[in-house]
């Protein structure tokens, strides 16, 4: 195991019922990069983030975060072991009882012993970091799609994880606030050095943004630069790729891309 | 013939499993109530949202039910001459039956189902996953809050439906029909003993309590995250609590005769 | 936590009520202890009380000013009852005590007659004058034994 990465995945089985999603999946995660997974519907994106996040188990194999082996961690290690890790969820999961202010506070209250006045400070400074100063007030169903993305953004960040893991973070959203997630994605991996793991079928932003990009093709993982995917002589990858970019005017920019 | 004895072998080893779940969804609550941090602030808001809420529909409901028992118990009463055992009819009526059950059942249609319901489209909208990964245990957060809220509450909207019922009868029977006032106070109270009937109806109302809030919680939080699993909670609360609240109140009536 | 000042005081009014709903349901309605001043216990001794039980109310020409704490046998058998009545209750040391039954199905209790004499009655003492609970099996008995008699 290479200190170099962040987050192991060796011979992932993995089946809900008889729908096997994983076959054998070995997939690594460097420190410090971004890492982006794509693969069509069911190709078990979300999933794969579930498992690093110790929100699901898989049948046979390791995780590896950090160095910890986390497929049999207790409930009680998880949550220590999850302090590590920040995650965007598709849909926020802001609670929805509660202010953006509280949700975005609600980390350090748990696990900080910071006063008040220090909470509300770090609070706003996220949100005007990710460009949501005076929402504090504003309840969740108050918010638009890309507002509540970022707001839940901030939430992920604001106890400084090691590694972000965001979820779908540019579906649904129109291509201006797709542009400004992105920017702020790659801010903090720049800025922080986080390690990020973003699933995505936003195939430009992937492109723009990823230093490893992950295909999970038929319950394994085809791992590469998004260079060498785009010259990858792989049908299965080509198909995916031209099924994306079909109907794409001037995506002939793209290197490899053009048809 | 052999298939249905595996259907029925199945079926028990599912009942086994759901029972163990469901027991060790409860062991973790009970954890979670001795384990600090204690939520006070969590505790107010799920009071409010179980019993200020219910407050209502809970006295508008008790009210009209020992309306009703005045009524009945005055026109069967009557043919014996003995109305002025009105008070003690209504009130062991009320304590020892009605109050305890009717509230319970009141309490699961209006917040009993609300709690499901909510914490499923937690699960639904991967709130409850969100507090994981912040490292908040959603049990200690969300759901013992709840329940406890439900059983703390329970006693006391049952006390409130009791005395409004008192009240209704009262109307009925002394405005209405000309039952002597003292006579039907009197009754009422000499009937009715600390440790026959009132400590009885207070067992029953934190047990159902009980009931209510760890079926409630346990639908919505293993709910399928869907919405049509936030509607199989939420149903299946209103019927699992209920069927249980009537089950139990026979039990405990039957074990401890009150 | 979010606070919510007007919600804080909605709920706390809330709990204020149910307490004292259960309080009066307990106390009041259910006799967990007797309302009044209590302090002045007196005793009285019966040959029968038929269906007296405890909590039952005693009464001085129908108001209600104590109730019945205690029923135990005695030495010699009898029914030794314990009353706790208001303090304030001036009863002649002649007064009796009656076992009494109030309507038709009604419950039982004891009814004070006061008597003429100056000196009270205080606490700890025995009401000197009683007359038994009324049982109608051995009234109806009685009245066919005596008649039968007469008869022959």
């Amino acid at each position: 195991m290479s200190e170099a990465d962040r987050i192991q995945l060796e011979g992932i089985h993995l089946a809900f019922g008889s729908r096997q999603v994983y076959r054998n999946l070995d997939c690594r995660f460097p420190r410090g990069e971004i890492s982006v997974l794509m693969g069509g519907s069911g190709a078990g994106k979300s999933t794969l983030l579930r498992l690093m996040a110790g929100l699901l188990r898989p049948d046979r194999g390791r995780v590896v975060v950090a160095g910890e082996e986390i497929t049999s961690l207790s409930e009680r290690d998880l949550f220590r072991m999850r302090e590590r890790i920040g995650m965007l969820f598709q849909g926020g999961a802001l609670l929805d009882a509660m202010t953006v202010f509280e949700n975005v506070a609600l980390p350090l209250r748990e696990h900080s012993r910071l006063s008040e006045t220090d909470i509300r400070a770090e609070v706003e400074r996220r949100l005007v970091a990710v460009g949501l100063p005076d929402t504090g007030g504003l309840m969740p169903r108050e918010l638009s799609g890309g507002m509540l993305r970022r707001a839940a953004l901030a939430r992920a960040i604001v106890t400084d994880p090691e590694i972000l893991i965001c979820d779908e973070p540019f579906s649904g959203l129109d291509p201006l606030n797709v542009r400004r997630i992105e920017a702020l994605l790659i801010e903090l991996n720049r800025r922080l050095g986080l390690t990020m793991i973003v699933t995505s079928h936003h195939l430009p932003s992937s492109l723009r943004m990823a230093s490893q990009l992950v295909f999970l093709i038929d319950g394994g993982a085809v791992v590469g630069t998004p260079r060498e995917l785009l010259a990858s002589e792989d049908p299965r990858v080509r198909e995916f790729l031209e099924a994306e970019t079909a109907g794409m005017p001037g995506f002939e920019a793209v290197p490899g891309v053009a048809s | 013939m052999i298939s249905a004895l595996r259907t029925l072998g199945y079926r028990t080893v599912m009942l086994l499993e759901h029972l163990g779940h469901m027991a060790a969804f409860v062991g973790e609550i009970g954890l979670n109530l001795v384990r600090p941090p204690f939520r006070f602030g969590r505790l107010v808001m799920e009071t409010f949202d179980v019993g200020v809420l219910s407050l209502a529909i809970v006295c508008l409901s008790g009210a009209t039910v020992g309306a009703v028992l005045g009524l009945q118990g005055y026109n069967t009463l009557t043919r014996f001459g003995a109305e002025g055992s009105l008070g003690a009819v209504v009130g062991l009526t009320l304590v020892r039956e009605l109050g305890p059950v009717f509230t319970a059942l009141l309490v699961t249609g209006r917040a009993g189902s609300a709690m499901a319901a909510e914490i499923a489209s937690m699960v639904t909208t991967e709130q409850l996953d969100g507090l994981r990964m912040m490292s908040i245990d959603p049990i200690d957060f969300v759901v013992t809050p709840k329940a406890l809220a439900m059983v703390l509450v329970m006693p006391m909207l049952n006390a409130l439906f009791i005395l409004f019922a008192f009240f209704g009868g009262y109307v009925i029977g002394v405005q209405l029909l000309g039952v002597d006032g003292g006579t039907y106070v009197t009754s009422l109270e000499n009937a009715i003993t600390f440790e026959d009937d009132v400590a009885g109806t207070l067992l029953k109302s934190v047990v159902f309590g009980l009931l209510v809030g760890i079926i409630a919680t346990y639908r919505g939080y293993t709910a399928e995250p869907t919405s049509a699993g936030v509607s199989a909670a939420t149903t299946g609360t209103v019927v699992t609590a209920s069927v249980t609240i009537l089950i139990f109140d026979y039990v405990i009536t039957a074990l401890w005769g009150v | 936590m979010q606070r919510s000042p007007t919600r804080d005081l909605t709920v706390g009014l809330f709990v204020a009520a149910g307490l004292a709903a259960i309080g009066y349901l307990s106390i009041q309605i259910g006799g967990l202890s007797y309302k009044g001043d209590g302090g002045l216990e007196l005793y009285a001794v019966f040959d029968e009380i038929g269906g007296l039980k405890e909590r039952a109310p005693v009464a001085v020409a129908g108001v209600t000013v104590g109730q019945v704490t205690a029923i135990a046998l005695d030495d010699v058998l009898r029914a030794r009852v314990t009353l706790d009545l208001d303090a304030g209750l001036e009863l002649p040391s002649d007064s009796s005590a009656a076992v009494r039954t109030s309507g038709v199905l009604g419950d039982q209790f004891i009814a004070l007659e006061p008597g003429g004499e100056e000196e009270l009655l205080v606490s700890g003492e025995e009401i000197a004058f009683t007359e038994n609970a009324l049982s109608l099996e051995r009234l109806i008995g009685k009245f066919v034994h005596d008649s039968g008699i007469e008869d022959e």
